[in-house]
């Protein structure tokens, strides 16, 4: 490339500004909280995504189960937002929200459905107490799986369900996070 | 809603990694009307992609928007002005001292549309003759035509010689 080449690819120029675009088919935010970054996503007024997954991971199955047009819009979440702050300082104990489990396999919505009827805030249930629930009893370990990979943690509480033992076995979240979610139900 | 089959990824991700380059490009092809062209490229495009077929050469995609705009809005503003015309561009306005190497980008000013457009896309928007002539609807030997022609063109205006 000639110098004259190099001088007409620098061109750098200031306030430069990014797009403003509608309201999105997927909206999405990265919201922290006391349990960590969370990323949540809407469509069509119901919260398809409440994840401690990566963004990367979480908007590109959300382009691909919902739609490619994926956009980091805080404004439609205010409201979720704002419910699962009320939440994670005690103050609200069920969310008030429509969900959307497009991101669920059909046997991980069978579990996850009800599971705000199936448990209760401040206690515990086990896998295999859900699984007779959804009459599959002898399918605790997939239950288990099925709740390992909710797309919609804290407002599905998933984290209220635990080993046999009453061990608490892994969450999405991490250990310390189901750990605060049950002491916070607790002393609520 | 739409049902996603060839792994377009997140529309984010496109804003996130392009939006800087779609805004230089505007800028440099309308000036002043740049910011203005980015966003209706954007708009464009938002439009589009669920229907967009394959996941390849997205920026190249909508750099080519961004051309189309760009080229839409200075006909449709400038109707009277000959197409070989070359728009203002703020360089020559109040923005002059915000734009780097303003006695090139005056001399790319000076040059016929056709050839300043061909030359900002290769130069700024880094775009291949095949990425150029999609954007200009033209063949790759004519961009090539063009960004030759507007190369030698400066050279011989700001008394440039760097063969």
């Amino acid at each position: 490339m000639t110098d004259l080449e190099s001088r007409l690819t620098r061109l750098d120029l200031p306030d430069l500004r990014p797009p403003v675009l509608p309201d999105a088919d997927v909206a999405y935010t990265l919201h922290d909280t006391p349990i960590g970054t969370m990323l949540l996503a809407i469509t069509h007024g119901r919260v398809v995504a409440s994840s401690f997954d990566d963004e990367e991971t979480m908007t590109t199955r959300l382009a691909r189960a919902v739609s490619p047009r994926v956009l980091r819009q805080p404004r439609p979440l205010d409201d979720v937002r704002r419910q699962l702050d009320e939440y994670l300082f005690g103050d609200r104990r069920a969310f008030d929200v429509e969900v959307d489990l497009v991101l669920a396999t059909p046997f991980q919505r069978l579990v996850l459905n009800d599971l705000p009827t199936h448990t209760s805030y401040g206690a515990t249930t086990t896998y295999g107490a859900v699984a007779s629930d959804i009459d599959k009893p002898k399918a605790a370990r997939a239950v288990g799986t099925a709740l390992g990979a909710n797309p919609v943690c804290v407002v599905l509480p998933c984290h209220r369900v635990v080993g046999a033992s009453g061990a608490l076995t892994g969450y999405a979240g991490g250990l310390d996070a189901k750990r605060f979610l049950l002491n916070l139900e607790a002393k609520s | 809603m739409v049902r996603e089959k060839v792994g377009l990824p997140p529309f984010q991700a496109l804003i996130d990694a392009h939006w800087r380059d779609v805004a230089r490009l505007a800028r440099a092809m309308a000036g002043q009307d740049g910011d203005d062209v980015a966003q209706r490229a954007w708009e464009k495009a938002y439009a589009a992609y669920p229907a967009l077929t394959s996941a390849k050469n997205l920026r190249s995609w909508l750099l080519t928007i961004t051309a189309r705009c760009a080229t839409d809005v200075h006909r449709a503003r400038k109707p009277q002005r000959p197409l070989d015309e070359a728009p203002p561009v703020a360089v020559d306005g109040p923005e002059a001292a915000a734009w780097p190497d303003p006695d090139l980008w005056r001399a790319v000013n000076e040059l016929p549309e056709r050839q300043r457009f061909a030359i900002t896309l290769k130069y700024v928007g880094d775009l291949d003759h095949h990425g150029v002539a999609a954007a200009l609807d033209t063949t790759p030997a004519a961009s090539r035509r063009l960004v030759s022609d507007a190369l030698a063109t400066l050279r011989t205006n700001l008394g440039v010689h760097d063969d």
